[in-house]
């Protein structure tokens, strides 16, 4: 009787320290300062006007960046601005932590802690539903997730209107975006689709890797807006119909047809390449 | 008709019939809308049904109401006042003169519950509440239009204020009517609950589309420019424009400073290339050609949108002439 219960309670031992449906543990900072050339003009750099190559965009959406002045972001209202949660990951690193109830040892929800404006998501894991459309939307959106065998798959709803690219192509409110969080040992690999029925004909995916930091840190990061140019109140920089000057400016300096630099669907895939052959360089462009 | 000889009786009459903004174009089934309960913060929440979303800011003195919606929602709105209270209703505040923010008044202010504020004297106990509005909603209310009122009289604002605002302390915390003049209409209020750090914004702000200019009520593009930076100077968010005080949108879902600056953003930019084309001397239908608003219509111009993208121009436009 005793030999029974002991093996019983040494199974139950050793099987409670088995993740249950293969999940993985995401927890520690992941960081990415290393391995930033993927995408490298959409990273730290930022991307340059007029670019909107290789991007699904839609005329209106197009239209509103051929519109937007760099200048907007020096409103005080707009430079403290956070990333929205499908662009963030673009930028540095990320903390990632459990939330578990302490009496039964569920997962409640994961959290995540971006290094870039210190914004703080929660991807709910307790399958809660998503809230009523006439709730608030944030820039981090609501999200829940679930174990796709080892991998977190995240839907995030509820989204501020945020950027594709910080050039002025806008991704709308309406967005569905779906994340998956895929660890290969010390190696996180996330990649995010964006659907937005507003602004885009296909879904945008991106994808960041991160490396696992044994000693990783992440640090604070204030924002404190301040006036930095005098201007009447509720002037908002734009550039008018047509007299935006900046837009070719891209297709010169990299040899890129200007039909191109526009965007669209046709321009995310490789055969686009053929086209693109038979096409006149831009004026003044770059040998 | 045109829509820009939308006078006060058909106003009343096209939002009394219409629904909300985002479907005025259907004739919403009263019987089966549902009254939505969300929560702003403190002690100010939003209910959300046809027609204009409803503020109600709860407490130990009673109740406030910010708008009332369509008439035949008032049984709803008031059960769902009840889900959150028993205490009385002491005032309504009207942002605008529009039935689908005023219709309800007649029923919430008269005998469903006692108010005792319309002369605060304690003979008033049975009367109703208190409906406060700018006067220049009340004028619109209580003027005849075809030898008919274009509200009915117990719906009337009984205070009316005729300066820049108008203040109350009511449940433990400051609430400030500011009136903003020629916007939607011009007898515009927004209602800041200034210790919940909540903002009623009227149709000064709406999140599902075009902001309606009731150009024949006074309205202007220039006033509405006015209210939202208004609404953004009220606010003041946690961080990176986000949290802290919460916007109650006249229609359209719970909003906060972020959301405001983006719809300032859209309204001020089409307002400045309809006001470039102006000073070329572009006829309306010119205007409209350029499409000004091209790149706003898929979030704004819906399907079944009350107020079009052609249509969001032509106030604009007009609004600029005069």
């Amino acid at each position: 009787m005793f030999k029974w219960a002991a093996g019983t309670l040494a199974a139950c031992v050793v099987l409670g320290a088995v993740p249950a449906s293969a999940q993985s543990n995401l927890s520690g900072v992941w960081n990415n300062l290393g391995i930033l050339n993927e995408d490298w003009p959409d990273r730290l750099p930022g991307p340059e006007l007029g670019d909107y190559a290789g991007l699904p965009v839609t005329d209106a959406v197009r239209a509103r960046a051929d519109a937007w002045d760099a200048s907007l972001i020096t409103l005080p209202e707009y430079q403290c601005r956070v990333h929205p949660s499908d662009y963030v990951s673009s930028f540095a690193g990320l903390r990632i932590w459990e939330e578990r109830d302490s009496a039964s040892q569920q997962l409640v929800a994961i959290h995540t802690h971006h290094f870039a404006w210190g914004t703080e998501r929660t991807i709910w894991m307790d399958g809660r539903p998503h809230p009523p459309e006439y709730a608030i939307h944030t820039a981090m959106g609501f999200s829940t997730g679930k174990w796709e065998g080892d991998i977190l798959a995240v839907t995030t709803t509820h989204l501020k209107e945020g950027w594709t690219r910080r050039n002025g192509l806008t991704r709308s409110d309406s967005a569905t975006v779906t994340e998956h969080f895929i660890r290969h040992g010390d190696t996180l690999t996330l990649v995010i689709s964006v659907v937005d029925p507003k602004y885009y004909t296909e879904p945008v995916v991106r994808s960041r890797d991160y490396e696992y930091e044994v000693n990783g840190d992440i640090g604070p990061y204030p924002c404190e807006p301040v006036e930095e140019i005098l201007r009447p109140n509720g002037a908002i920089p734009h550039h008018l119909p047509g007299a935006n000057p900046f837009l070719t400016e891209y297709a010169k300096a990299h040899g890129i047809p200007l039909e191109a630099a526009r965007g669209g669907a046709e321009t995310m895939y490789p055969e686009y390449r053929k086209k693109m052959a038979a096409m006149p360089k831009p004026d003044g462009a770059a040998k | 008709m045109t829509r820009f000889k939308f006078n006060v009786a058909f106003a009343g009459l096209a939002f009394a019939t219409l629904g909300s903004l985002a479907v005025f174009a259907q004739q919403p089934n009263f019987d089966v809308v549902e009254v939505k309960v969300q929560k702003a913060q403190g002690n100010v929440y939003m209910l959300v049904g046809a027609g204009g979303n409803v503020t109600v800011q709860i407490g130990a003195e009673g109740v406030v109401l910010v708008d009332t919606q369509f008439a035949p929602m008032s049984d709803k709105i008031l059960a769902a006042v009840r889900s959150l209270t028993q205490g009385p209703l002491r005032y309504i505040i009207n942002t605008h003169s529009h039935g689908d923010h005023v219709g309800g008044n007649l029923k919430k202010a008269g005998a469903t519950i006692a108010g005792g504020n319309v002369t605060l004297d304690i003979g008033d106990a049975a009367q109703g509440a208190q409906i406060i509005s700018h006067i220049n909603a009340y004028k619109r209310m209580s003027a005849k239009v075809n030898g008919q009122y274009a509200t009915p009289t117990g719906a009337w604002p009984t205070s009316t204020f005729i300066g820049d605002d108008k203040k109350l302390y009511f449940n433990g915390e400051g609430i400030q009517i500011v009136h903003q003049a020629s916007a939607h209409t011009d007898g515009d209020s927004l209602v800041f609950f200034r210790k919940s750090d909540v903002i009623s914004a009227g149709d000064l702000f709406v999140t599902n589309g075009y902001p309606f200019i009731d150009l024949d009520a006074g309205g202007n593009v220039q006033g509405i420019v006015a209210g939202l930076n208004k609404i953004v100077d009220l606010c003041i968010p946690v961080y990176g424009q986000e949290g802290g005080t919460m916007v109650i949108p006249g229609h359209g879902r719970l909003s906060d400073m972020g959301d405001v600056i983006n719809y300032r953003e859209m309204v001020t930019i089409v307002r400045d290339r309809v006001q470039d084309m102006v000073k070329k001397n572009l006829t309306l239908d010119q205007v409209k050609a350029a499409k000004p608003t091209r790149d706003y219509d898929p979030l704004y111009n819906t399907p079944g949108a009350f107020v079009t993208g052609d249509a969001f121009v032509e106030a604009v436009y007009r609004s600029l002439k005069k």
